[in-house]
């Protein structure tokens, strides 16, 4: 299979940007440094192209509220709220952001890899038969596949806010995290959303995608006084882990389920939503094995599938690591049994066959300074 | 760009230039590139025996770590201490104070490569 292009390759590639395969698409991967821009992003404001994230949208409520860990009731239309998509054994199938629409539809934003899948799963989900009454007596699909139709461009920074705002013709100081505004930004009609994946305050912006370059042009001349560069997957990656966000295929899989990953908080466990039944009976019985950080003790890089050792004995996985350039030591996040998973815990990481010594330490390892 | 004709290059993009039998070993500017922001390295102990194309250490990118292998035979007579406190080095002077170590007792290896060969190599190797 040929690897997908967004709207933005040819912006990447004039950009100088170094190009990766990921999840089918061909994305950047740095511009320069991934030092440089995840510096960037947590002093200034990056610019990253997220046009490969899939989105799918549930026009039938009740599907929507079965497939969605949470109680979509108290999401209110203009909000946004993360979630788990869970298979029928509690495993999570993906982790998304789930936006209640104006028109009573949800907007799912889902991994670029698990588009399809998704949408399958979603679709396969859906009461028979799959196409259902629209409410104008004609026949309506009760959840499309429309990731290809939208580009996404990420915003994110302390610088981001100002940025987006000069060139909004909505009022975004009032936009509360996690809430979005259907406006326009540098004229562009789009979805601004004020969420993110870098633990900075920021935006992330739908718009169409023959709009992206455009937008994307302008955003990197205006934001040019702000310090803004373009961020590539790499710097994603490690801006990510310092926030203690899991990424799905790493952190996560269908064989993990959201107690594990430590995102019992993103579960509305009085409503019935697929895989409900199997997390209550593994809280139930007990867990085996959690989601913890490790704080290194010596300059080792852990990295994901290194084994976590308590004296001679195997204990746990690494899933994430790398080096935290903010906090200026390495980190990972790595599967525990929850009796080591206490934090000031002493173990190892086995990196290439030498122990190197590393801390329980508490999730997120970085969290922004907020105003005030 | 400093002088590169003195210096000869491996397939694995290892660089090293000779002084009678003594040589000083560190990656290619088209390596460092590849690889991204070096985080740490991982180097041997000064006396080290070190066979051509024996793995003289581990070298960790914010990507990935991946194995340093030397272009020559000889006896490790120093690392470069800097790279502990400074691994940007490798990225920012390949060719200069991102040097990696020094041997001694150095062999030829007639395998490597002049600048002119290394760069045709490079060259198919990216495809542009």
């Amino acid at each position: 299979m040929t690897a997908q292009r967004t709207p933005l390759y040819d912006e990447h590639v004039r950009l100088g940007a170094q190009m990766t395969n990921f999840s089918g698409w061909v994305m950047p991967l740095q511009y320069s440094s991934i030092r440089e821009e995840h510096r960037a992003v947590r002093e200034a404001v990056g610019l990253f192209d997220l046009s490969h994230m899939g989105e799918l949208s549930v026009t039938d409520e009740h599907l929507a509220q079965r497939v969605v860990s949470r109680d979509l009731a108290k999401l209110r239309t203009g909000h946004a709220q993360y979630a788990m998509l869970c298979n029928e054994r509690g495993g999570i199938i993906d982790d998304v952001l789930v936006y209640s629409m104006a028109d009573g539809s949800h907007f799912l934003v889902v991994n670029a890899g698990n588009q399809d899948s998704d949408f399958d799963w979603v679709r396969s989900r859906a009461p028979s038969p799959l196409v259902g009454e629209g409410r104008g007596g004609g026949s309506r699909e009760l959840v499309l596949n429309v990731g290809r139709d939208w580009a996404l461009l990420g915003v994110q920074g302390p610088h981001a806010v100002a940025l987006v705002q000069r060139l909004s013709d909505q009022d975004l100081s009032a936009l509360r995290y996690y809430a979005f505004v259907e406006g326009k930004v540098a004229g562009v009609a789009a979805i601004i959303s004020r969420t993110g994946y870098t633990g900075e305050d920021g935006f992330e912006i739908f718009c169409a995608n023959r709009d992206a370059p455009g937008l994307w042009r302008t955003l990197l001349e205006e934001g040019d006084g702000d310090g803004i560069r373009p961020a590539g997957l790499g710097a994603r990656d490690t801006l990510r882990l310092e926030a203690g966000l899991r990424l799905y295929g790493n952190d996560m899989d269908a064989d993990t389920n959201p107690l594990e990953a430590g995102l019992d908080w993103t579960l509305s466990l009085d409503n019935d939503f697929i895989g409900r039944d199997a997390i209550l009976r593994a809280r139930e019985q007990g867990l085996t094995r959690v989601l913890a950080g490790l704080r290194m003790l010596d300059r080792s890089i852990p990295r994901h599938g290194y084994p976590v050792v308590n004296g001679a004995e195997r204990v746990g996985v690494v899933t994430s690591g790398n080096v935290s350039f903010t906090l200026g030591y390495n980190i990972a996040m790595a599967y525990l049994p929850p009796a080591l998973a206490t934090v000031g815990a002493r173990l190892g990481v086995d990196v290439r066959g030498t122990v190197a010594p590393a801390e329980v330490v508490a999730l997120p390892f970085y969290k922004r300074p907020r105003p005030q | 760009m400093p002088d590169l004709s003195a210096m000869r290059f491996s397939q694995s993009h290892e660089w090293v230039k000779r002084e009678g039998d003594a040589a000083t070993v560190g990656i290619s500017e088209y390596a460092q590139s590849q690889l991204g922001d070096v985080i740490y390295l991982e180097l041997p102990n000064v006396d080290q025996a070190l066979e051509v194309g024996g793995r003289l250490g581990v070298i960790e990118s914010v990507k990935a770590a991946s194995d340093l292998y030397s272009p020559v035979a000889g006896q490790v007579s120093e690392v470069n201490q800097e790279l502990k406190d400074h691994p940007e080095y490798v990225n920012q002077d390949p060719y200069g104070k991102g040097w990696i170590i020094k041997l001694r007792g150095v062999k030829d290896n007639p395998a490597l490569l002049d600048q002119k060969a290394y760069d045709a190599f490079v060259q198919g190797q990216s495809g542009s």
